[in-house]
Order: C-alpha cells, then sequence, then structure tokens
C-alpha cells in the first residue's frame, strides 16, 4: 500500500521539550486513523508535525510524497487541520475569512457558498464578524473552509468540540466522503465513537511515540476483553 | 510571491479600515507625540519651526512602533500565522504583504501629521520632491524593518516591549536622514540628489531585502 504519511523514528523537540520521541507511522489513502492517548501524550504534536508547523529534528517523514524533513513547506498547501486554533481573523467576516483560505490555498472559490450552508452558515452568519460569534460557530467557519479547500489529507484535533449535534453528523458524513473518495484522515477525538466516523484503525500515542496500533475491530475486542476484568477487579 | 502579498496587503488593510486602529489610536498618539515635544523644547514659533523635521520624524517612528507590532498581532489571535502556513502562502508575500500594508497606514499617517506640522509649529513646507522622495523611501524603510523585528520579537512573551527595544536602535538612520532631508528640502539648499535621501534609499532596500530573505526564516521559529 502506498502510504500517504509515513514517519521513521521522528524526534521533534520544541523549545527545550521533546514532544515525538522516536514516532513511528504509516498511513495510506482512504484511512481513517483515530489518535488516542492521554492528555500530553503528543497527540496534537503529532498532527501538527504532519502539518509541517513542527520542524522534524531528526527521523524521517514524507506527507502526500514530501520530504517534509527537507521541504516542511511543500505539502502544507495539500494538508488540511483543524484544530484547537480555527486560524481565523476576528475582524473579517465568515464569508470573508473562507474567501481568504481559499485565495490563499489557490482553491476553486466556487464552493465557499455551499461549504458555509453545508455547516449552516448561510445567510446572516455568513457576513457576521467572527469576533462576534461563539466558539462553535467559529468552528464551523473553519469547517466550512477546510470542506471549501477539499485537501488530500485531513489532520482533525478534537473535531467535534463545541460543534452542535447537527454539524458534527455533517462532518462527519462529509469526511466520510471524502474518505469514499481517497482522502486520508487522521483523528484524534475523545468523541469520535458517539459519532458516524468510523475510524478503520486506532493508534496510541504515549510519551511522543507510537506505543499501540491496532485495526477498529482489534481495538473494541481489547477493550472489551479488558472492561470485564477491571470491574472484577483484576485490573487496578 | 506578488499575488500572495497583494493577497495578504488587502486583508491587512481591509482589517484596519474595520478596527480603524491607525485611525482612532495611532494618529491621536502621533499628534499628541508633536505637541508634547514641542511643549518641552520651546513653544516659540522660531524654535518649533526649526526642530519641526526632528519631531516629525520622532512622531512617526513612535507611530510605526505601533503600527508594526499591530500588523504582527493581527496574526497572533488565533494562531491566524499558522493558518498562512498551513495554506502554503508564500513566506516573501507575506513579508512584503506587510511591509504594504503598513506602508500605506504610515504615509497616510504622515500626510495628516504634515498638515499638523505647518497648523501647530506654523512651518512652511516647501521643496516637495526631495520631501516626497525622503519621506517615502524613509516610510519603505522603517515598515520592512519594523515589520522584520516584530515578527521576531513576536515568539516572545515580552513582545510588547522588545520591539521597540529592537527596532528604535535599527531605526536611528531613518529618523536622522529623514530629519536632515527634511531640513535640505525645507531650506531648498537641496533636491533630489541629497545624500541623506541616498542613505534612506539603501536603508530601504537593504531592510526589503534582508526582510525578504530571512523572514521565512522567523515565521518557521
Amino acid at each position: 500500500m502506498q502510504s500517504l504519511v509515513s514517519f521513521k523514528n521522528v524526534i521533534v523537540v520544541s523549545g527545550n521539550f521533546p514532544v515525538l520521541t522516536g514516532l513511528d507511522f504509516e498511513a495510506g489513502p482512504g484511512e481513517i486513523v483515530l489518535v488516542t492517548g492521554r492528555n500530553g501524550a503528543g497527540k496534537t504534536s503529532f498532527l501538527r508535525a504532519v502539518a509541517g508547523l513542527l520542524r522534524i529534528t531528526r527521523g524521517s517523514a514524507r506527507v502526500l510524497g514530501v520530504d517534509i524533513v527537507a521541504n516542511p513547506g511543500d505539502a502544507r498547501h495539500r494538508v488540511g487541520l483543524l484544530g484547537h486554533e480555527s486560524f481565523l481573523y476576528e475582524d473579517l467576516t465568515a464569508r470573508e475569512n473562507v474567501n481568504f483560505v481559499l485565495k490563499a490555498t489557490r482553491s476553486d472559490p466556487s464552493g465557499a457558498d455551499s461549504a458555509m450552508a453545508s455547516v449552516g452558515l448561510a445567510g446572516r452568519l455568513a457576513d457576521l464578524r467572527v469576533v462576534k460569534m461563539s466558539a462553535g460557530q467559529r468552528k464551523k467557519v473553519a469547517l466550512a473552509a477546510l470542506l471549501a479547500r477539499n485537501p488530500e489529507l485531513w489532520l482533525l484535533d478534537e473535531p467535534h468540540a463545541s460543534l452542535d449535534s447537527w454539524t458534527r453528523e455533517v462532518l462527519d458524513s462529509t469526511v466520510n466522503a471524502k474518505v469514499a473518495a481517497g482522502a486520508t484522515v487522521l483523528l484524534v477525538s475523545h468523541e469520535a465513537q458517539h459519532g458516524s466516523l468510523v475510524p478503520t484503525r486506532v493508534v496510541e500515542v504515549g510519551g511522543g511515540k507510537i506505543v499501540g496500533d491496532s485495526l477498529l475491530s482489534e481495538a473494541i475486542v481489547a477493550e472489551e476483553t479488558v472492561k470485564p476484568k477491571q470491574e472484577s477487579g483484576h485490573v487496578a | 510571491m506578488w499575488r500572495d502579498a497583494r493577497l495578504i496587503a488587502a486583508k491587512d488593510l481591509k482589517i484596519e479600515l474595520r478596527t480603524k486602529v491607525t485611525a482612532n489610536q495611532i494618529l491621536p498618539f502621533a499628534f499628541v507625540v508633536l505637541i508634547v515635544f514641542a511643549f518641552a523644547l520651546d513653544t516659540s514659533p522660531g524654535t518649533l519651526q526649526k526642530v519641526a523635521p526632528g519631531l516629525f520624524w520622532l512622531a512617526v517612528l513612535f507611530s510605526s512602533i505601533l503600527s508594526v507590532e499591530r500588523t504582527v498581532a493581527i496574526e497572533l489571535d488565533d494562531n491566524a500565522g499558522d493558518g498562512l502556513l498551513v495554506y502554503g502562502v508564500d513566506h516573501g508575500g507575506i513579508f512584503l504583504g506587510k511591509v504594504v500594508a503598513v506602508f500605506v497606514q504610515l504615509f497616510l499617517l504622515e500626510v495628516l501629521l504634515l498638515l499638523g506640522v505647518v497648523v501647530l509649529y506654523g512651518s512652511k513646507v516647501g521643496g516637495w520632491p526631495l520631501m516626497l522622495a525622503s519621506t517615502f523611501f524613509a516610510t519603505l524603510g522603517l515598515s520592512a524593518a519594523g515589520v522584520t523585528y516584530s515578527q521576531l520579537a513576536s515568539a516572545s512573551r515580552a513582545k510588547q516591549t522588545l520591539v521597540p527595544l529592537l527596532f528604535v536602535p535599527v531605526a536611528s538612520p531613518v529618523l536622522l536622514a529623514g530629519t536632515k532631508a527634511w531640513q535640505d528640502a525645507l531650506s531648498g539648499t537641496s533636491s533630489i540628489g541629497d545624500p541623506w535621501l541616498r542613505l534612506l534609499i539603501v536603508f530601504a532596500v537593504v531592510y526589503l531585502a534582508l526582510g525578504a530573505i530571512f523572514f521565512g526564516s522567523i515565521l518557521e521559529g
């Protein structure tokens, strides 16, 4: 299988702190990989490294066929990142923000209106300045920009946070459709099991590296095996 | 690069038109500088007319600190600057776009400040070719150096205090050359061939080149 994301023994040092400590990871086209792990395990750093926003200190890393150690910027415009920050300009309207993103990424501007409408940002909301929006509405604007861009690799860091159930469903169904068309998704979420975004694999990050990698079916079996033991007190 | 520069400049100017930070805060601050320094020196017209070029450029220098801090702060809210990197916007385009946006705002501010100098100090304006050329290149130099150093300071927790510390010493040749060029223009002793104008041109070209080369490294941290 052709790898769209290939990390081999990747070390990333941010400040003086190693946030990734020899991470190995592969993902191919059409995969939805759920990235799990405790707070501070390195999940967000992993996604930011894939997006080319963290400089890789050591190891080899290829994203969409680009060596991002040598050329960290060359794959970025093909990658979509929806994270804790929405990268929006507060004094621009939702429509202006989406149009700006499309121009900046040299994407087709005709998809802006339909993308905004699909997340419920039509009419008055589309022309509201972001500074006056709630956290959920801001997330919708960032999501609309991502949908309109249609990147090849989707990096979703807690994408369901702040979203209402209707928009969560829109996000899940849209991402499922993109994956069916060949896009790849790396998903960090504590709420993925509640939605219809079904991962094909589950990887666990701990201490800045991958400590578990299984197909979803294996992960479910493992979880169900552990639960009865925990309930009967065999596992502390 | 040019396309991205236009995009960034248009976005920054649109934000400025909407927030009016330059009009409502930086411009009044520049006038306060003109007035306060006049009080501190001597309010007699002869003295004020003599020091008017220096006070004008001092007010512009202080205003430019606020202006370049503002242009970088736009990208810090909601980490929008990281967004520009993810979108693959050309680093040189970001730099030039920011420089153009700051230049336009400062140039308009200088026009109004010049009117203030005429009204408050009773200065007579003349030597237009040298005055316009020196103002153009001084503003360009301040914008280019200011955007570079403000971006450099933005990674620091103490960015608000670090920008003046880094930028004012670097911009002092502009303060000196701008003042001298204006004095020469007003006295009619020199025109476009003025040596101070040449210094301003060199400063602007050097900082535009340095910014275009190094801004990407600064952005990427």
